[in-house]
């Protein structure tokens, strides 16, 4: 243990400490910009490089970084003596003299790290005017880009390189042109970027933001010819409630299907319903390879899930080779939107470009998903809009409703029943859960003697189990983060040395309750931890907790797709996937 | 050497080099060879004599004849007078400015007088592409000393005894340096020689690497031996072609000499050098970002700790030391801590090397000890200031370093009296300023080139410094404030305390140092709108005297933006109107007033 | 993400220099060294090769080509003009002889003339402070410079 004093008063930490750690657990909390840590997730951005927490340290020459300098034995380190305030307010100026300081017009007004940090330090003007830093604004579908705010914490950066490893932003020129950008300063959409969004989570500032696509919606919702529905996925409901001032990991499911009533939505359906819709095919897909499998016949193992859009982007530009290994199942949302083109619209007596399907979704990149040309028909895509979980409170919010004061209301049937097995989907590891539950009674006929698996739950980005099924040993993987998935599909490429049959890959931290369209979580992990502990509640307090035992899905099949992976199942429920790479084409 | 019988020296260095050395080299060995002399008479192509202001210089052996300027038509001369009849040639040697007498021999020219050359010891003497030259002047004695008669203990305590600094500008003492990274256990670590000589005005690097590059690959291989590594990388800047040619000759000559490579002198010590290139980044002589730098990424810097000494290289432990301190191992063996340790003062032992310029009447490459005064350099060795000029400011350090006025004359010069003097040794650059140049503007200079060279990474440096040389850009064009002076002050200050790297911290000192030292003209620039060096453009009018003017518009017709037009207005006793310059239009290029052959312009 | 339109020839060059660095993507800034040595320049679709062949992403090529002020996109004239900005060079006027080769050229910094024949750059110190000041046409060092000898150079080139 070190012994130091921060601001007069003696404490003690371990060793290897920083100071910034050392003081936010003693209760003094140096303010902070570049720095960002996602405790236990393995994500870490410390350049060193804003200069926001500077403290004073006795006998130091300069002012110390508190993010990036470690205790020592009897330091002692000043956090607000006159020349630290003078210099921090001084760096907050230099930032501020080249930044639009638009807010009022600002995407993140409100939950701008920058703007609370100038509330915090009283700058009420900036001493320093010179030239601003201008560059071309940029969107993908997901994504929308204005650099001009860009503060250069570099967070985005490595987000995309070291925890994603898309390797689409990089620290491009220097000194003041400095910039976080794609290659050639190319449009995002150009680049090897998955849309994953994560940079939009991380960015402190409104340089990174999303896609708002709720005036679409508005005015879907506002034309009497369309008949418009919404599906809600899992990690919406838990985090949701953030946005009203609710404590991390309340559950709304009720609220939110009574709010989205009220907004005019005509059928409240739940992805959740699709989920377990998704469990039956993928289950029995992934059987299907294992039976082939044991029976000595040629095939694709181990099998990927594919609901991570991300993560299917990923392998489409970075694995063209192995696009075979992934499940051909639809993710959840695809699969719901399908289903209610070809089976809800005629029983609702609509044409299928007259239903629109609007979904809520914690996550960017399924707003690039939706628009994938293959998840259309004749130019009219299964889910017509896709909002995340922040621009469902904007529009809450924006029709005057809170969501505190509503009430509990139901989904809407059929496509309105979930499973406990659904739910997870939000937390890593719950697809797999839910998928060895049901392949598991599948496959053995017979209830699983218990039916937590403790082995797929929990916050290690990489996790492994072998699960005995009737005496045959599955081999799982689960992974989040698509750099630990680039590292399962390099052993795959490698012959697959530890035997996997099944691997779970979802790109963001903790899963889609980890999501970039989630309410901010500023780095604060806690609450990406509550948000698991609500998902794994939900899943304990629903009647049914296998997919397989859902009466709606059970019907579907019954009444439409016949059986999973059926020939039906197959031209609506399962997709093909495309090589994105990059190819080098020699020209005369 | 000792076939031959003279020795011809003539110097194949950058700025000798421009001036045709190459040529004079070529008309000797032909001359030579036409008189058959080839045989007695060897022409060595050398590295620089730091005389560069009188180059090209052509030296003879043994005799020491230093002649100066030389002429490729000249070689004919030399041959026929000074090798064959013995008569030196008067007309190329040197002239001392004083007595206008001729000077024969270098060590009797000021300019040499009170060098002590270590660093540079073998710069002028051998050539550098021929290890046996080398040797012969006692190249590679330390490194065999090292290895058969000391341990790596031994040599470190050496090292610490000798008192020397790192001379790339911090001026962390060397031994203790290497004895961090011996202490650090690993597999594998690195010796690394820092050769991104960024500091624009500063050459004494390329100028050893290029005159004695045996001695930086000694030396890598008697620090590879003292830390324990096995493997050396040059970090060199690609725009430095013939020192990177020199040294691969270097490294291959000592691999075939078994100097380098595998069980060197039988010792079964290894050691191997490769070159990495740099690109063109100043802050790249940071050695964080050096290292990231040769790992193939961004050469931004990193914080430290982790020192490279723990985690350098690949994450190895890695030792860094730029060219000029590498170039002081070798002797130190072998002539010992004791020796080098008694040149200097006390604080910091040994010598200098400073590369002279701006200003003055030798402009050159010069090897001082520590201790000697800024007089006894810019007046003795210097020649003093050109045309006669005042001496204004001397800037050493050069982006990270300050000014240095007149009341710094006296003061001796070592890492810690420049410090305290506002400035620092940095890697060596010494600009002798007098009163034509503009001190505001030597500031905006200086932060111009730190904007440009900036990583990016921090706040202070990237945004601090553009703001800083925005700030000094509205004083030198006359839209300044005695609030801006306030500013630049603060800013400069808070910039010093926060940056990440060195570059950034030290970025301010032009401006803290020119603030300290000459405030009347900033304020003159804020204040009064003037600039007494003529060198701000926007505080300058070009006014046509129009009694003077005799219309002849020479002064418009040379005019390339059109400014000057004429008036209607005709001078007693002229027969043309005179003409008026539109200060609207004008840019301040200057043309006119050397148009004009009848002293009517006038800078106001 | 798009295909990469490149020459065969070019592309073999390429290939040819990352091979000789094992591929190694820590050899990226000297494989970008030999590649503009051989190229003049380094234009977006040679970076791309030189990514593809070394497995690393292209915005890490691109960003390491615009750190570094001694990679350039930029094709260079014909006779490429580098005046050295360096102290001893400013001290001595070098900013007036770089006008007057912007002038006489009518080039900006850092571009090429319309005729491809000029391009005109600055650079930090070429280590002839003797000569200052000094600038480069190729490989040629014109030293003690003033303006009016700007256009008799320019001249020996045209």
């Amino acid at each position: 243990m070190i012994n130091l004093t921060i601001d007069n008063k003696a404490i003690q930490v371990p060793e290897g400490t920083t100071i910034l750690k050392a003081a936010r657990m003693n209760g003094i909390d140096i303010p902070t910009l570049c720095h960002f840590e996602l405790d236990g997730m393995n994500f870490e951005n410390k350049p060193g490089g804003c200069r926001v927490c500077v403290v004073e340290v006795k006998g130091r020459r300069n002012l110390a970084p508190a993010c990036a300098t470690d205790v020592m034995e009897g330091m002692e380190v000043f956090t607000h003596t006159a020349r630290v305030i003078n210099a921090r307010k001084t760096v907050v100026e230099l930032i501020l003299s080249d930044h639009p300081n638009d807010c009022l017009q600002c995407e993140k007004n409100g939950d701008c790290e920058l703007q609370s940090l100038t509330k915090r330090l009283g700058i009420k003007e900036i001493p320093f005017k010179g030239e601003q830093s201008h560059y071309r604004k940029d969107s993908t579908l997901s994504v929308y880009r204005d650099m001009d705010k860009c503060v250069m914490c570099r967070r985005c950066e490595s987000m995309c390189n070291k925890f994603m490893t898309a390797g689409a932003l990089s620290g491009v020129n220097r000194g003041f042109q400095a910039v976080v950008a794609p290659a050639f300063e190319q449009n995002l959409g150009d680049s090897s970027c998955v849309n994953c969004g994560q940079c939009v989570q991380v960015c402190p500032v409104g340089a990174l933001t999303l896609v708002d696509d709720i005036a679409k919606v508005m005015e879907a919702i506002a034309d009497p010819t369309k008949k418009v529905v919404v599906q809600t996925a899992p990690a919406v409901r838990v985090a949701l409630g953030e946005e009203f001032g609710m404590k991390p990991g309340e559950i709304v499911t009720g609220k939110m299907a009574a709010a989205l009533r009220r907004l005019g939505f005509d059928q409240v359906y739940d992805t959740d319903w699709s989920a377990d819709l998704t469990i039956m095919e993928e289950g029995t897909e992934l059987l299907g390879r294992l039976k082939k499998a044991l029976a000595g016949e040629p095939v694709k193992l181990p099998m990927f899930t594919s609901c991570c859009p991300a993560w299917v982007t990923f392998y489409e530009k970075n694995f063209p080779d192995l696009l075979e290994y992934p499940s051909t199942a639809k993710s959840p949302q695809g699969m719901f939107g399908a289903v209610a083109k070809n089976y809800l619209a005629p029983k609702l007596g609509v044409k299928r470009e007259d239903l629109i399907v609007v979904s809520i979704m914690p996550c960017l990149a399924k707003k690039s998903e939706r628009a994938r040309e293959e998840l259309s028909v004749n130019g009219d895509s299964d889910v017509n809009f896709t909002l995340s979980t922040r621009e469902l409170a904007h529009m809450i919010r924006q029709c005057n409703l809170d969501l505190n004061d509503m009430p509990e209301e139901d989904f809407d049937s059929p496509l309105g029943e979930s499973t406990g097995a659904a739910v997870i989907f939000g937390a890593t590891g719950g697809v797999m859960e839910a998928a060895l539950r049901t392949a598991y009674e599948l496959h053995t006929g017979k209830t699983l003697p218990k039916i937590d698996f403790e082995e797929t739950r929990g916050f290690n980005g990489v996790k492994e189990a072998t699960i005995d099924v009737d005496g045959f040993p599955l081999k799982i993987a689960i992974v989040y983060s698509l750099g630990n998935a680039r590292k399962m599909m390099e052993q795959v490429r490698q012959g697959n040395p530890n035997g996997y049959h099944f691997i779970e890959v979802m790109a963001c931290p903790g899963g889609c309750i980890g999501g970039a369209g989630q309410p901010y979580h500023h780095g604060n992990s806690e609450i990406i931890r509550k948000r698991m502990e609500a998902i794994y509640r939900e899943d304990a307090g629903k009647p049914i907790r296998k997919s397989h035992e859902n009466s709606e899905i059970l019907a579907i099949y019954k009444e439409y797709y016949g059986e999973p992976c059926g020939h039906l199942s197959h031209e609506q429920l399962h997709t093909h996937y495309f090589d994105k790479s990059d190819k080098l084409e020699a020209t005369k | 050497m000792a076939k031959y019988k003279m020795h011809i020296l003539i110097c194949g260095g950058t700025g000798c080099k421009s001036s045709n050395s190459l040529q004079i080299i070529e008309n000797f060995q032909k001359i030579l060879a036409e008189k058959g002399l080839s045989d007695d008479v060897q022409v060595i192509k050398t590295g620089c004599f730091g005389f560069c202001e009188r180059g090209p210089i052509v030296k003879i052996m043994p005799d020491n004849t230093f002649y100066t300027q030389v002429k490729p038509e000249d070689a004919e001369r030399i041959v026929n007078e000074h090798i064959i009849k013995g008569r030196k040639v008067p007309d190329l040697l040197y002239t001392n400015p004083e007595n206008k007498e001729h000077v024969s021999d270098s060590k009797h020219m000021d300019f040499y007088k009170k060098q002590i050359r270590i660093a540079l010891r073998n710069c002028g003497f051998v050539d550098p592409e021929n290890i046996e030259e080398s040797i012969s002047r006692g190249g590679y004695e330390a490194l065999a000393k090292c290895l058969t008669e000391m341990t790596p203990e031994q040599v470190i305590a050496e090292m610490k005894a000798s008192g020397l600094r790192g001379r790339g500008g911090a001026g962390f003492p060397t031994g203790l340096k290497w004895e961090l990274c011996a202490k650090n256990k690993a597999d594998q670590k690195y010796v690394i020689c820092n050769a991104d000589e960024g500091d624009p005005g500063a050459f004494m690097d390329r100028s050893i690497l290029e005159g004695d590059p045996n001695s930086i690959v000694e030396a890598m291989a008697i620090c590879g031996y003292a830390i324990g590594a096995s493997k050396g990388l040059v970090y060199i800047r690609a725009e430095y072609p013939l020192a990177i040619e020199r040294l691969k000759i270097a490294i291959r000559q000592a691999r075939e000499y078994g100097l380098l490579g595998e069980d060197i002198l039988g010792t079964g010590f290894n050691f191997d050098i490769e070159l990495r290139y740099g690109a063109g980044a100043f802050v790249c002589g940071e050695e964080t970002a050096l290292i990231h730098s040769m790992e193939g990424q961004r050469g931004e810097p990193t914080l430290k700790p982790p020192f490279p000494a723990v985690s350098g290289y690949m994450g190895k432990p890695s030792n860094v030391n730029n060219v000029e301190t590498f170039a002081n191992v070798p002797v130190i063996i072998t002539k010992g801590a004791e020796w080098f340790s008694s040149i200097g003062t006390e604080k910091s032992k040994g010598t200098k090397v400073f590369a002279l310029a701006g200003q003055i009447n030798n402009v050159g490459l010069i090897e001082v000890p520590m201790g000697i005064t800024l007089r006894e350099i810019i007046y003795e060795i210097g020649g003093g200031i050109k045309n006669g000029r005042q001496f204004k400011a001397v800037q050493t350090g050069g982006p990270s370093g300050g000014c240095l006025t007149a009341k710094h004359l006296d003061t001796a010069i070592d890492y810690d009296s420049l410090v305290a003097a506002g400035s620092m040794m940095g890697s060596g650059g010494m600009v002798v300023m007098d009163e034509t140049s503009c001190m505001p503007a030597i500031a905006k200079f200086y932060l111009e080139f730190t904007c440009e060279e900036s990583c990016g990474k921090c706040s202070p440096c990237r945004i601090g410094n553009k703001r800083l040389c925005e700030i000094l850009e509205k004083i030198t064009d006359g839209r300044g404030s005695m609030e801006d002076l306030q500013e630049l002050r603060n800013l400069a200050a808070v910039i010093k305390d926060t940056a990440l790297c060195g570059l950034g911290q030290t970025s301010p000192n032009p401006v803290l140092s020119t603030l300290d030292n000459f405030w009347d003209e900033y304020v003159e620039h804020v204040v009064d709108k003037k600039c007494r060096a003529g060198v701000c453009k926007k505080l300058m009018s070009y006014v046509i005297d129009r009694e003077k003017c005799i219309g002849c518009g020479k002064c418009a017709k040379g005019c390339p933006v059109e400014a000057i037009s004429r008036t209607d207005y005709t001078a007693p006793g002229h027969k043309l109107a005179s003409m008026v310059i539109d200060s609207t239009k004008c840019i301040k290029c200057g043309a006119c007033i050397n148009n004009c052959k009848f002293g009517a312009i006038s800078i106001q | 993400m798009a295909n990469i339109k490149l020459s065969e020839d070019k592309i073999n060059v390429i290939k040819e220099i990352a091979k000789s660095f094992g591929n190694r993507p820590g050899e990226v800034i000297n494989v970008l060294h030999q590649v503009q040595g051989k190229f003049g320049y380094l234009p977006a679709e040679v970076q791309e090769v030189v990514a593809h062949e070394l497995n690393i992403p292209v915005s890490r090529v691109y960003g390491i080509v615009s750190f570094y002020s001694f990679f350039t996109m930029e094709p260079k004239g014909e006779h490429p003009i580098d005046v050295c900005l360096g102290t001893a060079c400013y001290v001595r006027g070098a900013e007036k002889v770089l006008d007057a080769f912007a002038r006489e050229l009518n080039v900006q910094i850092g571009k090429c003339t319309a005729d491809g024949k000029f391009s005109l750059n600055t650079l930090r110190c070429v280590g002839a402070c003797g000569l200052a000041p000094v600038a480069m046409i190729g490989d040629k060092v014109y030293g003690r410079l003033t303006p009016d000898q700007i256009p008799g150079i320019i001249a020996e080139y045209k």
